[in-house]
This record gives C-alpha cells, structure tokens and sequence, in this order.
C-alpha cells in the first residue's frame, strides 16, 4: 500500500514538473536557415567539456556560449572555414571532429588501413597454410581402419 | 617456441601503449595558445565595474593570468596555493572572473581571502573564450613582451606550484 502511494506521488510529480524544467534549446535566432547553419557548424566541432559530444549535441554552458559565437559570427558575415579556424585558434585540432591530415595525425588516417592490410595478409597467409595442411595428409590404410572401428561400422 | 613470440610481442607492444595512456589526462588538450600572445582585452574591474581591467596595463612584466569563479569548487582547492604563488613570486596575479554573478564573486573573497592584484570580471565568458578556457579553473603565465608562457588546466597543486609555476615565474623575472 506505502509502496503504491510512494509510486503515484512520484508519477504526480513528474506529471506536474513545469515544462520548463525540461526545456534545454536555448533561444533560437528568428531565422531557421541560419539556426540549421549554427548547428551545421557546431556538429563539427567537440565540446571540450564533454567531450564526446559535439557543441551542437551538448548542454554544457560552454557549448551553448560557443553555439551563440557561431550565431553572432554568421550572422556578421563570416564563413564557416572562418569560423572553424576562430575555434580551432582557441581550443587546437582538438576541437574538430575531422582532425586534419597533417604528419602527426597521419598514424590516425591511415592506421586502420594498415591494420586492414596486415590482417588480410594474415588471414591470406592462414588459409592457405590450412588448405595446404588438409591437402599434404590424407589417411593411411591404417588410420581408416581404426576411424571405422571407431565409427562402430565394420570394414567393408 | 616461435609460435608464442609473436603474441607475447603483440601483447608488450599493446601493453607498453596502454601502459602510456594511463599516464595521459584526456582533459588536459594541448593549448594552441602557448608560447603566442596573449589576446587582448578590456573588461571592467570585479571591484568598481567602472574602472577597466586592459592587458596593456600589464606590458612589460611578468604575471600570471588565473581564471576562477565563485561556483568553481576546484577553485576553491587550488586558492591557497594561488595565495602561495602570489606572496611568493612576486609577480601580479591577476583573477579573471569567468561567468560569474559579482556578488557571489566578492562574498567568495570576503570568505576565502582575496590574492589578486586586480581582477577583471568576465560576465558572458567571451574572454574566457579567447583564451580557450574550456574547464576553470585555469592559469596562464604571461612574460615581459605579453606571450603566454604556460598554461595550467585543472587546479593548482603543491607540486606544480614547486616543479613548473614557480620556477617558470623565476626564470621569466631573471
């Protein structure tokens, strides 16, 4: 019964939070198109405090200040290459989602092609071994006589 | 015999990386800001938001930019040895007040004890944002000619006060 109550109060308070508790998209500007270009940007960029998330996913306060400067600057006439370099001047490479292909990030490019590469050929190199293996040892005489009396099947 | 070296040599070489990212702090990104100068900025002083805080007042000397806020509690961890590093290095140490309601900022220093030579109050974080702060708080030091020498991400502790700050403050003044 304690349990019961316990339950509806519960679902009572979730029915009657204010709305605005869970309201977290901060104020969008007027203009959609320039909203879809804000978010546009901001999925190309990895919030720094959380950083799995990109800015645009984020509710960190940082990433939504970082969501108004993207607004701001577009709305000043900047292009989004413009903007990119504003952020990566401030947080490093760090912030893009797509690192750029420069030598310390090459390992990073190409890693899992190498790592593809060097499977394949081991794999390649695997089977054949195995076919070669089942080819080079049919049985002797012998060994098919004791695998048929093993079997439980007399000779024929 | 042969057939474990391979293996065995995978799993060191796997091991030895592992072993190194343990060592690493994901938090800590490499500033692209070190060793360029410092952004400019003029923001109104925590104290009398009349008066204005501008990095030209700091040219020609060496000090230690230290972002900070009131609802920061590792701030509150690192405060004695910011305390520390301002009574003994002698340099200004000057707070940037990052996003933080002025009221709340100047109760904190009532309570905790006020080590900055100025502080410069930082309401919407855009300064902050010039400096990439993206976790307070965080410790810039800045040379003679305004470049920033260091920057320090997370708190303070005795040990980079001793092994990195202070010496790095001392070599700077020399």
């Amino acid at each position: 019964m304690r349990e019961l109550i316990t339950a509806l109060a519960l679902l009572g308070l979730i029915l009657w939070s204010p709305p605005g508790l869970a309201q977290t998209a901060r104020p969008l500007a007027d203009d959609p198109v320039l909203e879809a270009k804000v978010l546009d940007i901001a999925h190309e960029l990895r919030c720094l405090v959380c950083q799995n998330e990109t800015i645009a996913a984020s509710h960190a306060d940082l990433a939504v200040d970082l969501r108004t400067q993207i607004r701001e600057q577009l709305q000043a006439g900047r292009t989004e290459a413009e903007i990119l370099d504003f952020m990566v001047a401030r947080y490093g490479d760090f912030v893009l989602y797509r690192p750029p292909v420069k030598p310390v990030t090459w390992l990073l490019w190409g890693g899992p092609f190498i790592l593809l590469l060097a499977m394949s050929l081991w794999l390649w190199r695997m089977l054949r071994r195995r076919r070669a293996m089942a080819e080079a040892s049919p049985l002797t005489d012998d060994e098919r006589q004791r695998a048929r009396a093993l079997l439980g099947r007399e000779p024929s | 015999m042969k057939r474990y070296l391979l293996p065995l040599a995978l799993f060191v070489v796997l091991a030895a990386f592992l072993g190194v990212g343990l060592k690493l702090d994901p938090r800590e990104v490499p500033s692209p800001l070190v060793n360029k100068p410092a952004p400019t900025f003029t923001l109104p002083t925590l104290a009398d938001p009349e008066l204005q805080f501008s990095l030209e007042q700091m040219k020609g000397q060496v000090w230690v930019l230290n972002v900070w806020a009131s609802w920061c509690v590792p701030c509150l961890a690192e405060h004695p040895y910011v305390t520390a590093m301002a009574r003994e290095a002698g340099v200004p140490v000057v707070g940037l007040n990052y996003k933080d309601k002025p009221e709340d900022a100047k109760r904190w220093l009532a309570r905790h004890g006020d080590p900055y030579t100025n502080i410069a109050a930082d309401r919407d974080g855009r300064v902050g944002i010039d400096f990439g702060v993206y976790g307070v708080p965080e410790t810039f030091i800045i040379d003679k000619q305004g470049t920033i020498r260091h920057k320090q991400i997370g708190p303070i502790t005795p040990d980079d006060l001793r092994d990195t700050l202070m010496p790095l403050l001392k070599q700077l003044n020399a």
